[in-house]
């Protein structure tokens, strides 16, 4: 089974964010990067599949040059290739402008794919729109937010996470998944993979080579604000036997906060 | 037009839809413009006086037998004929699994970018300013849209209920009809969690364990404790997800779950920044925890310094007495 995922680079994130109110956008300067934790359970669950049923797998990213070591961290777990789509414009946070220039890239250059697999969302970003946005350009059935995933022939089984149970989709492939914390526990990279990581090609293709008009990338989000959310205010701690800061709490919560 | 789909769990409507329509016809009111609402389902009609009631003076039913079972393929192709014909300029989802799932396909059918789990939604010279959490609610982002129409999925507990007197208006029912042999994704089943507890995504008290739980049994604590509370969740920081005490479904923070309930109660929670991001925009938060250094209290509107599993027991008793 041909299996493309596709990775992006974020801050980690224990990262204290810091914002450029002249350019609306987050200081990158001191911020450790790392694959998004998300792209790790993806990645992860391509290997086992290929190593279940054969087959390749294939780690994409959109981004600038910087976004090559996050690839290379996908070679080192075990994928067989990796492509950087080389991206100029900083996060647009326009899920639609990236769903397309990676629909564009795969219509091109991997007709021949049976899974197409996301991190359910981007730590960063949040936006949650990518997966179902290539499914929909593509004409693929989707399933997001997965927590468990089955195959028998030419048809998939998912498990996604909705509020308090499970939906069971199926699917027939190829499709596109996006996968959910839970899916797996995503393997540790080797000392012998990182070595033959270092080795490998990273084909870096710019996406002016995609075949899109220029219109057709131009992001439709105008950002016109990023700021801090509202500072909270430290309350009343109190400490003493438990019988009484119970009684407190209660008070607090039933008379000052009246939400008991 | 502002449209806004209206979610059904169990023939129910989803108090998340609610909060959109609310949202919607706010909004309508400012642009000066009517709010209709879409429900997707056969024999869904009798729902339409609870729609009237929260300001839409339309609603559409969709009807196909196959909409029985969600198929995001099916509900979106339904929801761009929809918009096709009846050219709304702006679509709410509330930001559930399904409006989740849903409102990227048909942004895409059409051709638009979307603002995903917004916060607020403003009027800026007669047009939408989105606002948005971005890094789990360590940032905001403002931005407006370029494409039309202006589809928005609204977070869940944030925007408020407004309920009108009126429970009159127009109802229109449309037989859709689907493309043949689309390769498809199907729900075939769903598989309740705990026999249906609520989500915290959902909850408008959420009551959250952390490392200082010590271990799987005691979350029993919590869920005996949650179980004395209407309307309430359990949930865990990332530490106790990751020891294995708790499924995942319980996070909340920059790899679990964004919430804003009424109220946060964090349980032996020390409060690392990526929990934080998660919880902060709750409208109150408590803490319990041994360490009076411990950061949740830089967040928390009271705190309690003290041993968990001591002030647990007497805070059921207490609780007991004030919810009668």
């Amino acid at each position: 089974m041909n299996i493309l995922v596709f990775v992006k680079r974020v801050p980690d994130t224990e990262s204290k964010i810091r914002i450029n109110p002249e350019t609306n956008s987050v200081v990158e300067e001191g911020l450790n990067f790392i694959i998004n934790p998300y792209d790790e359970y993806a990645m992860e669950e391509a290997l086992r599949i290929r190593e279940a049923k054969g087959g390749k797998v294939t780690a994409v990213t959109v981004g600038r040059d910087d976004s090559l070591v996050i690839l290379r961290k996908c070679l080192a777990m075990g994928a067989d290739e990796a492509v950087l789509i080389k991206d100029s414009l900083p996060e647009t946070y326009d899920g639609l402008r990236m769903a397309r220039i990676i629909a564009g890239f795969i219509r091109k250059s991997f007709p021949d794919y049976k899974l197409l697999l996301f991190g359910k969302q981007s730590v960063g970003a949040d936006n949650s729109q990518v997966p179902a946005m290539v499914a929909e350009l593509l004409s693929l059935p989707q399933a997001n937010v997965v927590v468990k995933l089955e195959f028998e022939g030419e048809r998939g089984v998912a498990y996604r996470e909705i509020e308090g149970a499970q939906e069971k989709v199926a699917f027939p492939l190829p499709a596109v998944i996006s996968a959910q914390k839970g899916l797996n526990e995503p393997r540790y990279e080797t000392l012998r993979g990182i070595m033959m990581a270092k080795k490998k090609q990273i084909p870096i293709i710019p996406i002016e080579e995609l075949g899109f008009e220029l219109e057709d990338l131009a992001p439709q989000i105008e950002i016109t604000r990023m700021e801090m959310p509202p500072a909270r205010q430290a309350g009343k701690v109190v400490s003493g036997p438990p019988e009484v800061t119970a009684r407190q709490l209660v008070d607090f919560l039933h008379n000052e906060a009246k939400i008991i | 037009m502002i449209l806004t789909y209206v979610e059904l769990k169990d023939d129910k409507i989803k108090k998340a839809a609610l909060e959109a329509l609310s949202e919607g016809k706010r909004k309508a009111l400012e642009l000066n413009k009517g709010l209709a609402a879409v429900v997707i389902g056969s024999g869904k009609e009798g729902l339409a006086p609870e729609i009237f009631s929260y300001g839409a003076s339309k609603v559409y039913v969709l009807e196909n037998p196959a909409f029985d079972h969600y198929s995001t393929q099916d509900y979106a192709f339904a929801l761009a004929a929809l918009a096709h014909k009846v050219n709304p300029e702006v679509i709410f989802f509330p930001a559930t699994s399904q409006g989740k799932d849903l409102a990227p396909r048909l942004a895409a059918k059409l051709g638009v970018s979307l603002a995903s789990d917004c916060t607020k939604v403003s009027v800026k010279s007669g047009d939408l300013e989105f606002t948005r959490p971005i890094f789990a609610g360590k940032a905001l982002l403002s931005f407006t849209l370029k494409s039309s129409p202006q589809i928005a999925t609204l977070r869940p507990n944030v925007f408020p209920l407004t309920e009108t007197a009126s429970r009159k208006g127009e109802l229109i029912k449309e037989l859709v009809a689907l493309p043949a042999d689309q390769p498809k994704a199907q729900v075939v089943d769903i598989l309740q969690e705990h026999g249906g507890e609520m989500d915290v995504s959902e909850a408008d008290i959420i009551i959250s364990g952390g490392r200082g739980m010590k271990g799987p049994e005691n979350f029993e604590v919590l869920r005996e404790l949650s179980s004395l509370i209407p309307r309430s969740a359990v949930g865990a920081s990332r530490p106790a997800v990751d020891s294995g005490w708790i499924d995942h479904q319980h996070q909340v923070g920059q790899t679990g779950k964004t919430v804003s309930p009424n109220l946060y109660m964090a349980f032996g929670i020390s409060g690392a920044i990526q929990h934080l991001a998660g919880m902060s925009s709750s409208k109150v938060i408590v803490a319990v925890n041994k360490d009076p250094h411990a950061p949740i209290f830089k967040v928390a509107d009271f705190g309690v310094v003290g041993d968990l599993f001591q002030v647990i027991p007497p805070l059921k008793e207490e609780l007991k007495k004030a919810l009668g």
